[in-house]
């Protein structure tokens, strides 16, 4: 097998925030290599840093120091709105409460990425075909309150896929549904991360969740626990 | 995100919270009903005003005495002796013709009747220079002013309060201030005016005036009017008064102690007094849509701490500072361009009935909606929803993605 390319290539990651008086040292130091096509899962307890390691990654944090590069682009030092273009052109994102837009109904919330990329040839068609993707090609003009929870984290999915990213993010993507729902979700991750190659970010409490990706990063204050231990 | 995109988006989310939205633009609505209103009304009177000041009649100069500018000593009536030497075609070319009157207010009465009215005594040539016509009768001839004649002319109005009609009066004898006087004629109507109508006068020999009704003193007269050629010769003629004045009255030397006015100075010092009125007014109207203003920025406010996370969402798949900051100001551009064209709808409306009501109350007096206002309106309305905008839409666009996902 061909040697892959490096996708996330993360160097000394720190990350401080100001509390009020307190200084919280969130990242200490963090290294994180991902390769293209693998799936990760990131855990660790609350205030481990794994929120901030996944906000650094996903392009929505600048680290305090420390080299991240994406796709072999420098991302840690960018503005807020060249770090925009590369959100909406190499990261997709779920989220464990959805994010949908209320008013707007499944379509337009997909062609979101689309609309702030300045696509407008072939956009409905790629909305509907990345919906149909995720097996909601029959509820695309409904509003996510006319969807169940689990149909809702669906159009999530088409949304965070719909620009072809280098990295999809997931932040407790099964938090909030029931386990059936929630094993659908994850299988229908884990299929496209097979069918696209795209690379897979899980974060999570769960352990089993953790247990379907291939490699799991645990945190611990602010430190990668161990070394990363490769399964299989 | 482009513009057709943009204006979709925030009418989607304006609709979300249509009794807000209503509520919001109502400030703007009354602001900009308010201003149009007004505009239309200062518009209305300007019109009417210039209109009754160019119905005085055409090439006219008005010498009043005294100086309106500065203080003079010995200050001198204008007297009879003015009038010939201006009238002297030799020394004054460039005035047709000469017409001096006393003027007062007096009480007129028939067979019960009275009526207060202003009565000014003339001599023969008032009637061309003030381009008279008449219903009936003739007017004051050579021998009436010689004779100090107890003769009148009444006014249309004067003739409606005294005998209810305008026709078969001459011959008729009315009382003014207990005197009788024989009636000459009547006036034709010459429309109101802002400075009291001009046909609520009657017209009486001036030396039957100024001796037995006004009591003035020997020869003076309270004004000149003087009747220029022609139109281009208005400057001119007012020179040649002056120099005359200044001779007779000696005063070449130091300030007039006269003053002349054109019928163009009157339409200046009425367009100017109608633009101030105007402009007090639309500045009035103005503080509403002020008002307005903020009651938009005040809601957009509201709305993007309650779309904090939308905000958050929209920034995490790609949107740039530019696209939050565009949507907001479309949002909010949008409420108080609809509250501009719902406003000119409403003022419209306002100004039509004001109409009414003063055409009903007897003024003639029509308040116009110009396409400049209207203008002035949208323009204006924009851009207090762009500037009030400004604000809330530059908080949304900084806010930081993680901050904005992170809040409930």
């Amino acid at each position: 097998m061909a040697k892959k390319r490096t996708v996330i290539d993360a160097r000394d990651i720190t990350k401080f925030y100001q509390m009020g008086e307190v200084e919280v040292k969130a990242l200490r130091g963090v290294d994180v290599k991902i390769k293209e096509g693998e799936v990760v899962s990131i855990m660790g307890p609350s205030g481990s840093g794994k929120s901030t390691l996944m906000n650094v990654i996903g392009c929505l944090d600048r680290p305090t120091s420390g080299e991240y590069y994406l796709d072999g682009e420098l991302v840690s030092t960018m503005t807020d709105d060249e770090l925009a273009i590369v959100r909406n052109k190499k990261v997709g994102f779920v989220f464990q409460n959805f994010n949908l837009l209320s008013r707007s109904n499944a379509l337009i919330n997909v062609e979101l990425p689309l609309r702030y990329a300045g696509i407008t040839e072939g956009r409905h068609a790629k909305a509907v075909e990345a919906l149909t993707a995720v097996g909601l090609g029959d509820r695309i003009s409904h509003k996510p309150t006319e969807l169940s929870g689990g149909q809702q984290q669906r159009v999530a999915l088409a949304r965070a896929i719909i620009n072809n990213p280098s990295i999809i993010m997931a932040d407790e993507p099964t938090g909030n549904l029931d386990s059936k729902s929630g094993k659908e979700i994850m299988d229908l991750l884990l299929k496209m991360n097979k069918e696209s190659g795209t690379t897979l970010i899980i974060v999570t409490h769960d352990p089993k969740i953790a247990k379907q990706t291939e490699r799991v990063i645990e945190l611990y204050d602010g430190l990668v626990k161990g070394k990363g231990k490769k399964k299989k | 995100m482009n513009l057709t995109q943009s204006i979709r988006e925030a009418l989607e989310s304006l609709s979300a919270n249509k009794l807000r939205a209503a509520l919001t633009i109502l400030g703007i609505v009354i602001g900009v009903a308010a201003v149009i209103a007004m505009l239309a009304v200062g518009t209305g009177a300007q019109d009417t005003v210039l209109g009754s000041i160019s119905g005085i009649g055409t090439n006219l100069l008005f010498v009043f005495q005294g100086n309106f500018q500065q203080d003079v000593r010995n200050e001198q009536p204008l007297t009879l002796g003015d009038v010939e030497a201006l009238a002297d075609v030799f020394q004054a070319p460039h005035i047709e013709s000469v017409a001096p009157i006393v003027s007062g207010n007096i009480t007129v009465s028939y067979e019960g009747e009275s009526t207060g009215v202003e009565v000014n005594g003339v001599t023969p040539e008032y009637e061309s220079v003030r381009n008279y016509g008449l219903l009936e009768g003739s007017f004051i001839n050579d021998d009436h002013v010689n004779g100090r004649a107890s003769v009148v002319l009444l006014g249309p109005e004067v003739a409606d309060k005294l005998f209810d009609r305008r026709e078969f009066i001459v011959g008729e004898t009315i009382r003014i201030d207990g005197a009788p006087f024989r009636v000459i004629g009547v006036l034709e109507p010459k429309g109101g005016g802002s400075f009291g109508s001009q046909d609520n006068v009657v017209l009486v020999p001036i030396t039957t005036a100024r001796v037995r009704l006004l009591n003035r003193e020997r020869d003076h007269v309270d004004v000149i009017f003087a009747q220029a050629v022609d139109a281009a010769s208005v400057p001119l003629a007012n020179e040649e008064i002056a120099q005359i004045l200044r001779t007779r009255h000696r005063t070449e030397l130091g300030a007039d102690d006269f003053t002349i006015f054109t019928q163009e100075d009157f339409l200046t010092v009425a367009g100017t007094i109608t633009n101030v009125f105007t402009i007090f007014l639309g500045g009035i109207a103005a503080i509403s849509l002020l008002v307005g203003g903020i009651g938009i920025m005040n809601i957009m406010l509201v709305s993007v701490t309650e779309r904090t996370k939308e905000i958050g969402l929209r920034k995490a798949v790609g949107a740039r500072k530019k696209d939050i900051l565009v949507q907001f100001l479309t949002e909010s551009i949008l409420l108080s361009l609809f509250g501009g064209i719902i406003g000119i709808i409403f003022g419209w409306i306002i100004s039509a009935v004001v109409g009414r009501i003063a055409s009903a109350s007897g003024t003639p007096f029509s308040p116009t909606v110009g396409i400049d206002a209207i203008l002035l309106a949208t323009i204006f309305s924009t851009a207090v929803g762009l500037f009030f905008g400004i604000y809330p839409a530059n908080r949304a666009a900084g806010l930081e993605p993680v901050e904005a996902l992170r809040y409930e």
